[in-house]
């Protein structure tokens, strides 16, 4: 067998002190995504941590409004919570966007920040991958492609975040609180993932011997304008080709404020505070929404595969938009695109 | 009498199935059972430079690590691989025969463990090097030019190419379907169970368990009696398990190296590595006169096939059946790659070629400003020209007729993107599916004791189709007795003859068997009654006796009823045993097929190409429906096949590694519930006294013929867009 210590966490310190001097160790919550990734050999902890049993699965107001998510609540207990639903309905929508409800009932809130990417070469340990083996070659660069970003890549690597929860994270302006030897820190979630660069085999910021303990939900929940609209290969089960997450403020039909975040285009959620701000003040219309499009796309490279990607998320941006805007958010359980 | 059949019966098997009580090949058990973990080749051509299983070896619990240089001995001639649905031409895979690689996954060493855990770890120890020989090829777009031609499914009549030249009206073009993948719900396992005597019982996932018995006997040397192959029940195969697959061979190797029982489950990603239909370029063209009678047909349909075996099959002569045309010319090329060779996957051949032929169909159609409903009728050959046979039955005019008014086709605005339904434009498509009518010798015995109860047995396998239910249904007519009197027994390779099942031909084949053995049993019946002292059966013709209610009796006639109880026990019998070969009267005057016409709806998001098939309407032909429960089950999951070839199915490749990059189906899409919804099913009415005593045709394969080209045909409606690269993906439509 390939031998790893295998312990369960007592507490959240306990955690740290079994992740800390041990490279080789990960921790596990819902097991979805890593023993996956186990069964193929791509991943190889030497150590074990089970989190499951530590005490981070409630949802908490704080002081000022907000609400904290501890971060093993349950992909499904968060999407149906009342609280969320009514404050946060775009982050529930999302969640529900996502894989199946068996895996929404095991998947936790911090597995699904570290959830890595589904890029058929990282799977794949007959093929050289950047980000399963440091300097090993991105097969994907020249290869297939089609599922690939279209933003934010790097010569290294083209691999796409997959997670839904967290383009609507991005959208929310959520932090992580995040836990480690010296102590608790918070980041804010666009800065959680990192892009590629020249170490594709690093994900997000967080470091080696920390654990996401919780996200933090900031009071403004958007719940009169929203849409998540998730675009894919089938009506479900299936990840992102592209996918929006939009919240908007209106006076009337003027915008005070919008936010999108982009899913399945770019090795994190895609946001742009410039684009954000261009559309303060203007009107909730069609030419306007794509307009912003081109500016949040603006940077957006084509590979071999991948071009339609930019031209979909270009109409899948104003698309969920005038859904936010006309307060016709996209539902999860009828297919049709409203 | 028929209580049962063309009845919605239940399944008998049901129950079991439901709750568990249903085995399948890897969930047998047996003492000290050891466990085979397959270590596949990650090359797709070359040889096996250096194979070291030192360190798999040195892991706890592991007992051998099988490879080419380390196995019990394999038969060494092409003939003794040959299996009953093997191609003519070529030389069968041998799995851990010799040190070369024919394709990526293929099996290259088996690690044996006490559990199935540390086999699959030990897997990862085993090292391998490779010698790449040559360059390989896995493209077929880019190996098209050098095609060969084999064989030709019909002769070419006229000169179809001069004129498809001279027509008024043409269409040409290429159409391209993907490799597929079958991916059935059941992993393929086998487990060989081994007992002292050195007699092996071999559970295995397969349509044939006959096939599998003699293929195992020829390729380990062994008398018929020393291996017994038993596939009770199998989660869904749709051809994958036609051919004996390599993992049988695996555990048998295993079970005789190490003379204990060994199972052997393959992974869903070592699937990959067995058969698949094989990716084609399907070229179709049509002349026709302005009037909308077609003057030429050609199809030419170049498929891929391995370096080793070729497989081909019928995917051009379909309009043979279909479409009158004075000329007409179809052939089939292969092009040689460096993949596993292809198999039968549910309608083979057809599946691929109609959906061409119907595409081309409805471009035509548009050309010539005919409604496709129209064109085809105008076209329709009661003949099968190839041999200018009239057909044993053909019903489907009937089909178009139905289905049209089922679906509301007369509303159809004939325009292209004329039909919206908000943000969504509206598709209306159609198109006509076909495949034959198909009957194999096969065998049943039926064993009645006096109280009334009967055993069927039959080697014939139930791939999840239905037929411990037909069968039960057939017998319980035959023989006049509630249903839940008659016990079945299936797949087991000591039971009477049958094929594998495949082709549709089983229905109608294991039906016919059952009759005949339970003719003979009424036979005996009414000779024990008639001896019986007075007895009202005395001195009558047999031909008026039937077999009802537990007795038998003379038609229409209850007062001369004798029990079978009573006449039994007279003539001191316990149990009347009779085995029986069908036979079909070999009438070549005729042509058999079954036919369909399939209409779909999509409504597709004008801005983002999001395509939803909203309705579907299959009218069917295929004689009488024997079970009218399991046979709409098949067409309904025929639809949701044609819906997943339509959008979904595809099996990639990265062609500079020459291997598959979706081998799991988290990535190869097949539809999910949200991707189905609308199927509506009709049976049309179609009497058939020629083909065979029950009129039955078989409807396994009919159901996807036909759909994914009503699917792209519906698409065409509504956005005014042909995509003739399968799947039709959103991304074909933005561009
Ligand atoms: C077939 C399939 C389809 C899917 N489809 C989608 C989809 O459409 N959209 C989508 O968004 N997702 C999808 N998923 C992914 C799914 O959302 C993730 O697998 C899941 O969210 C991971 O959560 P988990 O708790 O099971 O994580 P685990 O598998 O337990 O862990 C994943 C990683 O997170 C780390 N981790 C877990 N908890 C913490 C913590 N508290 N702090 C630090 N690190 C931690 C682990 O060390 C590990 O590296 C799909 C998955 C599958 C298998
Ligand atoms: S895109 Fe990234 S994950 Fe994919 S092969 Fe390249 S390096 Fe690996």
């Amino acid at each position: 067998m390939i031998n790893f210590q295998f312990s369960r966490a007592r507490d959240v310190a306990d955690a740290i002190l079994l992740l800390t001097g041990h490279p080789g160790a990960k921790l596990i919550a819902g097991g979805t995504n890593l023993i996956d990734l186990m069964k193929e050999n791509v991943e190889q902890p030497s150590r074990l941590i089970d989190i499951s049993r530590l005490p981070l699965r409630t949802i908490e107001e704080t002081a000022d409004g907000g609400l904290r998510v501890g971060a093993l609540v349950p992909n499904s207990g968060l999407a149906y919570d009342p609280l969320i639903e009514q404050r946060y309905p775009l982050l529930a929508s999302a969640i529900l966007a996502g894989a199946s409800a068996q895996l929404r009932n095991m998947a936790s809130v911090g597995g699904n920040l570290m959830q890595r990417t589904r890029c058929a070469y990282f799977y794949d340990t007959a093929t050289p991958c950047n980000k399963r083996t440091r300097s090993s070659g991105c097969s994907a660069i020249d290869g297939l492609n089609r599922n690939h970003a279209i933003l934010g890549a790097s010569n290294s690597c083209i691999a796409t975040n997959p997670s839904d929860m967290s383009v609507a994270l991005a959208a929310l302006d959520a932090l992580v609180h995040i836990a480690g030897p010296s102590g608790e820190r918070t980041m804010a979630l666009t800065d959680f993932h990192r892009l590629p660069g020249e170490t594709p085999d690093i994900d997000t910021n967080l470091e080696a011997d920390e654990i996401i303990t919780a996200v933090e939900l900031p009071p403004r929940g958007f719940a009169s304008n929203y849409s998540y609209l998730k675009i894919r290969d089938r009506l479900s089960y299936a990840f992102a080709l592209v996918s929006v997450a939009a919240v908007l403020e209106l006076e009337g039909n003027a915008i005070s404020e919008a936010r999108v975040a982009l899913g399945g285009v770019a090795h994190k959620p895609w946001r742009s505070a410039e684009a954000e701000m261009a559309l303060r003040g203007q009107a909730a219309t069609v030419e306007h929404f794509s307009r912003f499009a081109d500016s949040l796309l603006q940077e957006a490279k084509a590979r071999s595969h991948n071009g339609f990607k930019i031209e979909l998320a270009r109409r899948a941006i104003v698309r969920t938009l005038m859904q936010a805007a006309s307060a016709t958010p996209q539902s999860q359980a009828h297919k049709k695109i409203a | 009498m028929n209580a049962y059949v063309g009845t919605p019966t239940s399944r008998v098997d049901g129950r079991a199935k439901v709750t568990g009580a249903a085995k399948y090949a890897g969930e047998f058990a047996a003492d000290g059972l050891l466990h085979g973990f397959v270590v596949a080749a990650t090359i797709p051509c070359g040889r096996i430079a250096r194979l070291d299983t030192s360190e798999a070896l040195k892991v706890k619990g592991v007992l051998d690590v099988l490879t080419h240089t380390h196995r019990p001995p394999l038969a060494g001639k092409d003939d003794a691989w040959k299996d009953e649905v093997a191609p003519a031409e070529g030389s069968p895979f041998r799995p851990l025969y010799d040190d070369s690689i024919k394709f990526n996954g293929q099996p290259i060493a088996l690690v044996v463990a006490e559990d199935w855990e540390t086999a699959k770890f030990a897997a990862t120890l085993v090292r391998v090097e490779y010698r790449e020989e040559q360059a390989f090829a896995t493209d077929l777009d880019a190996g098209r030019s050098k095609a060969t031609e084999v064989k030709q499914p019909h002769e070419p009549r006229g000169d179809a190419v001069g004129a498809l030249a001279k027509a008024a009206v043409r269409h040409d073009a290429d159409y391209l379907i993907p490799t597929e993948h079958h991916n059935p719900m059941e992993l393929f396992a086998s487990t060989v169970v081994w007992d002292s005597s050195g007699r092996l019982t071999v559970y295995d996932k397969t349509q044939g368990v006959q096939n599998v018995h003699k293929f195992l006997c020829s390729v380990f040397d062994k008398k018929p009696d020393d291996i017994r192959v038993l596939s009770p029940y199998v989660g869904g195969a749709f051809g994958s398990g036609l051919r004996p697959q390599y993992q049988v061979v695996l555990a048998m190797l295993a079970a005789l190296a190490l003379r204990r029982s060994v199972r052997v489950v393959l992974t869903r990603q070592q699937m990959y590595g067995l058969g698949h239909r094989p990716a084609t370029i399907e070229h179709v063209g049509l002349g026709a006169k302005s009037d909308g009678t077609l003057e030429a047909v050609t199809h030419e349909a170049t498929a891929v096939t391995s370096r080793y075996e070729d497989f081909a099959r019928n995917d051009s002569g379909w309009a043979e059946q279909l479409y009158k045309s004075p000329n007409s010319r179809y052939s089939h090329k292969l092009v040689r790659l460096d993949v596993s060779t292809p198999c039968d996957m549910r309608a083979p051949g057809a599946a691929s070629g109609v959906c061409a032929l119907e595409c081309a169909m409805d471009e035509l159609a548009v050309a010539l400003k005919l409604d496709p409903i129209e064109l085809r009728l105008k076209c329709y050959s009661d003949r099968d020209q190839s041999e200018d046979l009239p057909y044993t039955s053909k019903q489907l005019r009937e089909c178009y007729a139905r289905g049209a008014e089922a679906f509301g086709w007369s509303k159809r605005n004939p325009a292209s993107r004329s039909m919206r339904d908000g943000k969504e434009l509206v598709g209306w498509g159609m198109a006509t599916g076909v495949w034959e009518a198909l009957q194999m010798p096969v065998a049943a015995r039926i064993g009645l004791t006096a109280n009334g109860h009967a055993e069927v047995s039959c080697a014939a396998s139930d791939i999840g189709t239905g037929t411990y239910t037909i069968v039960a249904q057939v017998a319980a007519d035959a023989l006049g007795l509630p249903i839940e009197n008659i016990d079945v027994r299936l797949a087991d390779s000591t039971l009477p003859q049958a094929p594998v099942e495949g082709g549709s031909w089983m229905a109608a084949s294991s039906a016919h068997a059952v009759l005949g053995a339970a003719d003979d049993i009424r036979q005996e019946l009414i000779r024990l009654a008639s001896a019986m002292p007075s007895s009202p059966l005395a001195g009558v013709d047999v031909a008026d006796v039937i077999l009802v209610g537990g007795t038998i009796a003379k038609a229409g006639d209850m007062g001369s009823a004798v029990s079978i109880a009573d006449a039994m026990r007279h003539g001191k019998l316990e149990r009347i045993e009779k085995q029986k070969l069908n036979h079909f009267a070999e009438d070549k005057s005729y042509a058999r097929n079954t036919h369909s016409a399939v209409f779909a709806e999509v409504k597709v998001d004008e801005q983002l190409g999001v395509i939803r098939v909203t309705r579907v309407v299959s009218a069917v032909a295929a004689g009488r429906i024997l079970n009218t429960k399991t046979g709409r089950s098949q067409i309904m999951g025929g639809v949701v096949w044609g819906i997943g070839m339509a959008l979904h199915e595809e099996t990639v490749m990265d062609h500079r590694f020459g291997r598959i990059m979706n081998a799991n189906i988290a990535e190869y899409h097949i539809p999910v519930n949200a991707d189905v919804q609308d199927i509506d099913v009709i049976f049309v009415e179609e009497r058939d006294d020629r083909i065979n005593t029950l009129g039955v045709k078989g409807l396994g394969e009919i159901g996807i013929v036909g759909v994914p080209a009503a699917i792209a045909n519906a698409i065409y409606h509504a956005t005014g867009k042909r995509i003739r690269r399968f799947p039709v993906t959103l991304d074909k439509l933005l561009a």
